[in-house]
């Protein structure tokens, strides 16, 4: 017999699942905006965020309601505190979408400053760390959540690379500063995107393995 | 070892601290960068019980399998487990009630500070371990008399009074019987007359105080009292809880131990224990998946 308990949680990990696609979505439709130069992608993105939000309120009454009337304990309690976690961070990465379709908004007005190279890679990187997170969430796949947190190292060196280039580009033609300024802000904005599925992935850990990983060097993780 | 304590630790760096603040008179603030101090438990003072190997059989019947497990000195230690996994056994073991069930035995070992229960007489040994029971069973006497009771017999001097005054108080009974301590027992609620047989263990002034579900016939308001003075009496009084509600092992106890068809399957401090088992059978245990 399944518990009305166990439906519950079902639920909530349902509705949490529900907005991972909506922020993966985002993220997705921002930065091909600002690669096929497509306003109408960059406004799409702004109008889909209000669902985002709407998401975060819904789950997280269902993640107090769960504390207040069930009492979780042990993997329910881990659970439901990891979704409340999750919940914020993919409401922040719907923030950061948002931010880079406005970007890509402001970077249509000018030529494109340089073929588009790393960023395409950098964004598939912060993508496939927020899809796989989410996917270490669904299987309690530790070990997949441990290969999110080594990723981000790379995005991080990516953002570095691409910051380096772009401050070439600027140096040598002050024209292509506001739009290779705007190309900064969104590789920050990926970089970040990066950040907030580590910490996914980190609640993920805790969640299957009861260890908290957070702020560890990553031979210790 | 009181050196070594964190506590200790942040409170001489928050001396050192204040010395140099004297040159600075923003009053306060730490010069450094500093954690506030962790709150913490009293510092473990030792083991009161070291059990081990211990077995319980019931005529032919074996209950309890060889249970191991040490219970340490003024903290509340909850047993856990689903009805028949030899709990309330365990518990009776600490003071030889179990002698009190025909054809019982007990093998192996129980030590209270140091010394095995077996070899002591069961009236002394009982004395130092106290017990309160599921359903409250005062004495058919005067809400005095019940607490007075033990005194009498242990030959109490000195004013019986002040000492059942003093044992109603610690059983935060005080205030609410005190104009009536010549009434029954029995025209106490249920609540009260529990805490009175709480009251009625503390009288002899115990080490250990077992009780076994002390609250499962009251209601929520007096089981918060119950757990407040569980809280209260942890610095002279060492306790030991069999409870059925987990919500209530979680709130008030320090360690729980875990058992299952007689055998200790896990103990932890309680915090450990409710949210990371380590045990798969916890686990399921206490997120309700079975038992």
């Amino acid at each position: 017999m399944e518990r009305h308990f166990e439906h519950d949680l079902g639920e909530l990990k349902e509705r949490l699942l529900w907005m991972a696609g909506l922020a993966e979505r985002g993220v997705h439709q921002a930065v091909q905006a600002v690669f096929q130069k497509d306003e109408a992608l960059a406004k799409r993105v702004l109008e889909e965020e209000k669902a985002i939000n709407e998401m975060q309120i819904e789950i997280d009454d269902r993640v107090m309601q769960l504390v207040a009337l069930q009492q979780p304990m042990a993997v329910d309690l881990r659970f439901i505190l990891s979704a409340s976690r999750i919940n914020n961070d993919l409401e922040r990465i719907g923030d950061q979408a948002v931010n880079i379709a406005q970007s890509a908004l402001r970077i249509l007005r000018h030529p494109q400053v340089k073929p588009y190279v790393d960023l395409p890679r950098m964004s598939e990187l912060a993508e496939g760390m927020v899809r796989d997170s989410l996917n270490a969430l669904v299987h309690r796949d530790a070990d997949l959540a441990k290969s999110v947190l080594i990723r981000d190292d790379e995005v991080d060196h990516l953002r570095d690379q691409i910051f380096r280039e772009l401050l070439t580009y600027m140096m040598e033609n002050s024209a292509v500063v506001f739009p290779a300024f705007e190309l900064v802000l969104v590789t920050k904005n990926l970089e970040r995107i990066g950040d907030h599925a580590t910490n996914i992935a980190e609640d993920v850990i805790y969640m299957v393995a009861g260890r908290d990983v957070r702020h560890l060097a990553a031979d210790r993780r | 070892m009181a050196s070594l304590s964190p506590v200790r630790t942040v409170s001489t760096e928050s001396n050192r601290n204040n010395v140099s603040v004297k040159s600075n008179p923003s009053v306060g603030t730490p010069q450094r960068f500093s954690l506030p101090p962790k709150s913490s438990v009293a510092a473990d003072s030792g083991q009161r019980f070291k059990i081990s190997a211990l077995k319980v059989f019931y005529g032919p019947k074996e209950v309890l399998h060889g249970i191991n497990i040490n219970i340490s000195s003024n903290v509340v230690t909850a047993i856990i487990g689903p009805s028949g996994c030899g709990k309330s056994t365990l518990l009776r073991s600490l003071n030889r009630m179990t002698e009190t069930v025909r054809r019982a035995r007990m093998e192996g070992e129980v030590l209270l500070d140091g010394e095995n229960i077996m070899n002591m007489d069961v009236v002394r040994l009982r004395r130092r371990v106290g017990m309160v029971f599921q359903r409250p069973n005062p004495f058919p006497k005067s809400i005095f008399d019940n607490v007075a009771y033990g005194l009498r017999i242990n030959g109490h001097k000195g004013s019986l009074a002040a000492a059942v005054e003093h044992s109603l108080r610690r059983a935060a009974l005080w205030d609410e019987v005190k104009d009536q301590l010549h009434k029954s027992a029995y025209a106490l609620s249920g609540g009260q007359q529990q805490r009175l047989c709480i009251a009625r263990a503390l009288a002899v002034d115990p080490e250990v105080l077992l009780l076994d579900e002390p609250c499962s016939a009251l209601d929520p308001v007096t089981t918060a009292k119950i757990e407040e003075l569980l809280f209260q009496l942890k610095p002279s009084c060492t306790i030991v809880i069999v409870t059925h509600n987990m919500q209530q092992a979680a709130r008030a106890s320090d360690s729980t131990a875990f058992l299952l068809e007689g055998r200790l399957i896990e103990y932890q401090p309680t915090p450990k224990l409710f949210t990371t088992p380590s045990d798969p059978r916890t686990e399921a245990y206490i997120t309700g998946r079975f038992g």
